[in-house]
């Protein structure tokens, strides 16, 4: 049972650099976290001061209901996954693992039992006599991993685990991660710069960005709802469109123009969009929300474009062009056929528009 | 009508440099000149020259061995022998101790980091004969001023014999010769520690390694290659010093802080006996040898382990 609890957590380095900035989470137990967030954002910082390595500007953490701010990292019950993997290169795999229980003077057949135990989940039996320098990147990814797994934590960290691995056994590894938190039900905290393993892997997603938590939520929350245009931009991929538009009242609708483009505010969003008619909002769109135009489309939700480039992907294409002075991507059919410079007519579901003030970046 | 001639003979020394066999001749030639002129030659002429009763003067004569087995006997030389094992021995320790300590030290995050870890190397690019006048007019009978000090501080009563008594003086020699050379074990396994990635120490942290753990399990195994290196290298310099205990005693007081380098200076050149001078020196050679031969098969079980 551990739930951790972040309140008010700063960390500033001693060059000046205001690494986390007020960082409040409460991480329930047996819950995947991720943070995600670009690099710089602070959730590395946030992990390692969970973990104890870094020291602790203000704030608290607690796990379960303990603060362990000043409790060395041994003693926080924790494990943790690094991003080199970190395992000793003078120790086998064996060694490696069991090193961490003989510090705690685990009986030796304690020991083996629960290094025997892990190896058998991670299919690392054949190599625990092995050098971590004999074992290939995914075999030392699933050491670590063991590593962790045999100390029976109440939370694991992980730290970037998958970003040296190939983009195909990342994959892999991303799957056999989730089935591995499914049977072990621990607290994970785990942090990523890639925000489809975010997506994939976490129960809910707390974004980062300079430090500060811009959102936390389930992973379709936080794409169907985002916070922010940060949060819009970050998740997802192609990343959502941007437009900068002028909201006008007229003839008893609202309207978001920019050049070569009329938009009418859907019906559901008038009443928050109405606050800033006269003013400029900059208008998001996914590229999913985005299609070919046909007889069915009203006007007020299509516009006139010309293709810049195709890439066909096989299961989509994405069809890239220019509206209202920005540059945009609508995902369609594979069925659709259009050449560069061709004429379109591209349509929005109005159901999925999202507007962002202009200053704050914050969701209408 | 000089530029075809000239071309001629551009275009025949590159065919010739493109010759690999030529090349790797003539790129070698000096190497091989310098290696034979300065260390085969003297090497070659010293075994000769430890067979013969050659002095300064006199070309001597063929005397099989007699060099060694009067060298064995004397009582001199098996003093030298002694202190030179013991200079090494105890020198070494110490360096790799304090070196050692120092690393860790100066692996850490500090103000002035870069200054100061250069500033270290001092004692080791001062000449070891400029070093070893001071430290003699440091342990001078009368001018002592550690004397001085421990005297006016109300520790001793009576100045402190450092170079006037040979178990002392040894002890002075060892104390000199690791002030020198303790900054390059230092500064040897600072790199090495450097190469340590900090993840393993926070990785054997959350394992539950106190600080002693931590060294023992993952800084130590990890340092054993570049330690290896550098005791070797130590063990060589030290063996066959010479500079240090010819500054700072000369052998004395009686004979009684000779090392083999200094000993065999003193029959040699001093005394002009070149065969047995060679015989002497020739002491360190099996020696060395060895020290050099058990590092090179450690160094492979490592590679291969």
């Amino acid at each position: 049972m551990a739930n951790v609890t972040i309140r008010n957590l700063n960390k500033n380095y001693e060059n000046g650099f205001h690494a986390v900035k007020d960082v409040n989470l409460e991480i329930r137990d047996k819950e995947f976290m991720v943070l995600v967030g670009p690099s710089g954002c602070g959730k590395t910082t946030t992990l390692r001061m969970v973990a104890g390595l870094e020291e602790i500007t203000s704030g608290e953490i607690l796990i379960g209901s303990d603060v362990v701010n000043d409790l060395p990292p041994m003693d926080r019950n924790i494990a943790m996954v690094f991003q080199n993997y970190a395992l000793y290169p003078h120790k086998s795999v064996y060694q490696n693992m069991a090193f961490g229980l003989q510090m705690r003077k685990y009986p030796k057949d304690e020991i083996e039992k629960r290094v025997r135990e892990a190896a058998d989940i991670l299919g690392i039996g054949p190599l625990l006599e092995r050098k971590p320098r004999q074992l290939s990147g995914g075999q030392r990814q699933r050491v670590a991993v063991g590593r962790a797994i045999v100390r029976h934590p109440e939370v694991f960290l992980f730290d970037e685990p998958l970003s040296n691995l190939d983009a195909q056994l990342r994959v892999q590894m991303r799957v056999e991660l989730k089935r591995l938190h499914e049977r072990l039900e621990t607290t994970a905290i785990y942090v990523t710069h890639d925000q489809v393993e975010a997506m994939t892997l976490g129960d809910r997603v707390v974004v980062m960005k300079d430090g500060w938590v811009q959102q936390v939520g389930e992973p379709l929350e936080l794409y169907g709802k985002p916070a922010n245009k940060f949060v819009a931009g970050f998740i997802g991929s192609p990343a959502m469109n941007f437009v900068d538009v002028m909201i006008s009242d007229a003839g008893g609708a609202l309207w978001a123009d920019a050049a070569g483009l009329r938009l009418k505010v859907p019906p559901h969003m008038v009443e928050r969009v109405r606050a800033h008619a006269g003013e400029r909002v900059t208008l998001g769109v996914r590229p999913e929300a985005l299609h070919l135009a046909n007889g069915s489309d009203q006007p007020d939700y299509s516009f006139a474009t010309a293709v810049d480039v195709v890439e066909p992907l096989g299961n989509e294409i994405l069809v890239n062009f220019r509206a209202g002075g920005a540059p945009m991507v609508a995902r369609v059919d594979p069925a659709v056929r259009v050449k560069a410079r061709q004429g379109i007519r591209v349509a929005l579901d109005p159901e999925r528009v999202h507007f962002f003030d202009e200053k704050s970046g914050a969701a209408i | 009508m000089a530029a075809p001639a000239e071309r001629g003979r551009v275009s025949r020394l590159t065919r010739l440099l493109e010759s690999e066999n030529l090349l790797a001749a003539t790129l070698l030639t000096p190497g091989v000149v310098i290696l034979v002129l300065f260390i085969a030659y003297p090497f070659v002429m010293a075994l000769w020259f430890s067979l013969t009763s050659i002095r300064v003067g006199d070309p001597g004569e063929f005397v099989g061995l007699a060099n060694f087995t009067k060298a064995w006997n004397d009582t001199i030389f098996q003093t030298a022998f002694k202190n030179t094992v013991f200079y090494t021995f105890w020198a070494t320790i110490f360096k790799l101790a304090l070196g050692m300590w120092l690393a860790l030290l100066l692996n850490r995050s500090f103000r002035f980091k870069r200054i100061i870890r250069a500033s270290m190397l001092l004692p080791f690019i001062i000449p070891t004969v400029l070093s070893a006048f001071a430290w003699r007019w440091m342990f001078d009978p009368t001018f002592s001023v550690m004397n001085w000090v421990l005297f006016h501080s109300g520790l001793i009563t009576d100045r402190l014999p450092f170079l006037s008594d040979g178990d002392w003086a040894m002890w002075c020699a060892v104390l000199v010769n690791t002030w020198r050379g303790m900054p390059f074990f230092a500064i040897t396994l600072l790199a090495g520690l450097q190469t340590i990635s900090p993840d393993l120490h926070e990785a054997a942290a959350l394992d539950g390694a106190n600080a002693w753990h931590r060294f023992w399990h993952v800084t130590w195994p990890l340092l054993i290659p570049v330690t290896l290196v550098v005791v070797v290298f130590s063990v060589i310099q030290t063996f066959s010093d010479f500079q240090l205990i010819y500054v700072l005693t000369g052998g004395g007081p009686a004979n009684s802080t000779h090392l083999i380098a200094t000993y065999a200076y003193q029959i040699g050149v001093a005394s002009g006996l070149l065969g047995e001078g060679a015989a002497l020196s020739l002491f360190m050679f099996p020696v060395l040898f060895a020290v050099v031969w058990v590092q090179l098969r450690f160094m492979k079980r490592m590679e291969g382990a």
